[in-house]
């Protein structure tokens, strides 16, 4: 009886198509993905059971730890308008080559005055000389509170949307730094606000 | 797809000797492995990294003058944040109920909350508990967080965040939970 021969087939697969859609994906993730920046200053935030999302722009982040306050608000064009404001207010004037500087710059914590020596410094040296944080008290017109206000008159302007502004703070940090920063933003009616949590269980 | 064309091209003029020339043909097995790998990594670093946050409102400033109704002070509980993540809770006025000393956790913190809102609301013909929260100068950050989640899980939606009193620091400091 003869048998029945089974052609042999080569098992190599064709790859190309496999490998071209990987590339694809793997290239939008890359471009959506955004690069996790790092703050001036070490914060452990607390956690929460019961958390919201909170949005990529329109959003203002206030740092605090160690008693410090550090402000960020995201998007390079609100950031830019908010210097510029900033530096109507308190008589001051920035070069372009600063403002470009500035609108990389994302958290920061140093005094107006020193604004345009912190500018004139290379990103990495920024990263690693200690900030003093942005001056706040209990008066109306501490720094913090122009920052803050101006931030919003920026984002108000460049995208018509409020400026929802959120408070990461460190675990240990005693409360009333965070109670003199509520308390500034509740002097320009701001009070609605988010704390940014870590997950937990209920 | 992934073969080169190599068959020459046309025809073979001048009688040169070629070398038979292979098809190339390139194993991509490798490089898809290492495409997927890096997809995998990103979608894990991109989706489990959103930041999460709590919606904390405070009250207007502003309004506290007008459009007040008085507020039963049996219908409100006060948490006074003190040292060491321990806290003293009242009901009513201070010093009319034995404040009680305890901590942040599940048992102690949540139970108590569930506990009084029942009270309370039996004896006020299902009117929620109103809570007070007095963070003092030696509570952390951490505290006042724990204490709006947890806020938050019990469901008590009438809440508010205050600056402490002398006479709630007095109090704390009886207790050992202010320096």
């Amino acid at each position: 009886m003869p048998r029945v021969k089974v052609a042999r087939k080569s098992t190599a697969i064709d790859m190309t198509a496999m490998c071209d859609v990987a590339f694809l994906l793997l290239t939008f993730f890359i471009l959506s993905a955004k690069p996790k920046t790092a703050d001036p200053i070490k914060a452990d935030i607390p956690a929460a059971a019961i958390s919201t999302t909170i949005p990529q722009t329109d959003f203002s982040t206030l740092l605090i730890a160690q008693g410090k306050v550090f402000f960020n608000v995201e998007g390079d064009d609100v950031r830019k308008e908010t210097l510029r404001i900033m530096a109507e207010k308190y008589k001051m004037s920035f070069t372009p080559e600063e403002a470009n500087q500035f609108a990389g710059v994302e958290s920061f914590g140093v005094p107006m005055v020193q604004l345009h020596s912190f500018l004139a410094m290379s990103p990495r040296d920024r990263d690693k000389v200690p900030q003093p944080g942005i001056p706040v008290d209990t008066t109306n017109n501490n720094e913090l509170f122009d920052w803050v206000h101006s931030a919003r008159l920026a984002n108000k302007l460049l995208h018509n949307k409020e400026l929802k502004i959120g408070i990461k703070g460190d675990s240990q940090q005693v409360y009333p730094v965070v109670g003199m920063v509520i308390a500034t933003l509740q002097k320009q009616k701001v009070d609605r606000f988010n704390l940014i949590t870590a997950l937990k269980s209920k | 797809m992934a073969e080169l064309d190599t068959s020459g091209g046309g025809k073979q003029k001048g009688g040169k000797v070629r070398t038979k020339k292979k098809a190339v043909r390139v194993d991509l097995t490798a490089m898809v492995d290492l495409a997927f790998l890096l997809i995998t990594f990103f979608i894990l670093t991109t989706t489990l990294n959103k930041p999460k946050a709590q919606e904390l409102i405070m009250p207007d400033k502003d309004d506290i003058t007008h459009d007040q109704l008085p507020v039963p002070e049996s219908k409100t509980m006060t948490l006074l944040l003190g040292a060491n993540d321990k806290l003293e809770w009242f009901v009513g006025k201070a010093g009319a109920t034995p404040p009680k000393v305890i901590g942040y956790g599940k048992n102690e913190l949540r139970a108590t909350l569930i506990e009084q809102n029942e009270k309370i609301k039996a004896s006020h013909n299902g009117q929620p508990m109103i809570v007070i929260v007095s963070p003092s100068a030696q509570s952390t950050y951490k505290n006042v967080v724990t204490v709006m989640d947890e806020l938050n899980i019990v469901d008590i939606e009438q809440r508010a965040i205050v600056d402490i009193l002398p006479v709630d620091i007095d109090l704390l400091k009886r207790d050992g939970l202010y320096k």
